[in-house]
């Protein structure tokens, strides 16, 4: 399941309702991206997606990731809108027959959606918004997953 | 008529997030041009930046035919 949030979620029950039912995925792994207030530097973010585009684009890297990694099945919520520090971003949870690659999946997405998936951030803080880009280090875990 | 999206930084640059263009730019190439013309800081802000047309990325020049979408896309930043 993949959706965008314009609205808090709650990553337990979200992650309980991914796990219902399943018998033959002995593994499980979950990322929760969570906003940091930065002792106050921030005041939240702002996260800024093209929806039909957005969403098309988590759908092409999830259908990369569940071809990858035998995934049985993968969950992505991201959040758009205002956020406030401590309000979750981004829950990730993939399903496999094994630890392994449930959780090379899970890294393989987040470092896919930090830098290639189409969402625009902005910080707001006392020294007034800024718009964050990928750092390199950002730009260099995606890369990571590459063909050589 | 074009309709022009410009995301993230882009948009506060611009001073607008949407706009139609009438009567449309018959390339991507004369779109960029229009704006350019009108907006020097926003056109050189528009170069190299990625662009999607009706939702699929174009590289370098493309047609544009009449309600096309053209969203512009700085570097990206989720998660």
């Amino acid at each position: 399941m993949i959706r965008l949030a314009q609205e808090a979620f709650d990553a337990g029950a979200e992650l309980n309702a991914f796990r219902e039912g399943r018998r033959e995925s002995g593994a499980m792994a979950s990322f929760l991206g969570i906003a940091r207030g930065e002792g106050g530097a921030t005041t939240g973010l702002e996260l800024d997606a093209y929806p039909a585009f957005t969403l098309a684009a988590i759908e092409a890297m999830a259908a990369e990731a569940m071809a990858r990694f035998h995934l049985h099945d993968v969950c992505v919520i991201h959040r758009i809108g205002l956020i406030a520090p401590g309000e979750e971003i981004v829950l990730v949870v993939t399903a496999a027959a094994h630890r392994r690659e449930a959780f090379e999946a899970c890294d393989f997405l987040m470092d896919h959606l930090k830098s290639r998936a189409p969402f625009w951030k902005k910080e707001h803080g006392p020294a007034g918004p800024r718009w964050i880009e990928p750092t390199p280090r950002d730009l260099a875990d995606a890369a990571r997953w590459d063909e050589p | 008529m074009a309709r022009v999206l410009l995301f993230g930084r882009l948009g506060d640059l611009a001073g607008w997030r949407e706009r139609t263009f009438e009567p449309a730019p018959n390339s991507l190439d004369a779109l960029r041009a229009v704006i350019a013309a009108e907006d020097a800081a926003l056109g050189q802000a528009l170069v190299d930046v990625q662009v999607a047309v009706n939702l699929a990325i174009v590289r370098g020049d493309a047609p544009l035919r009449p309600g096309a979408e053209v969203a512009f896309l700085p570097p990206m930043s989720g998660g």
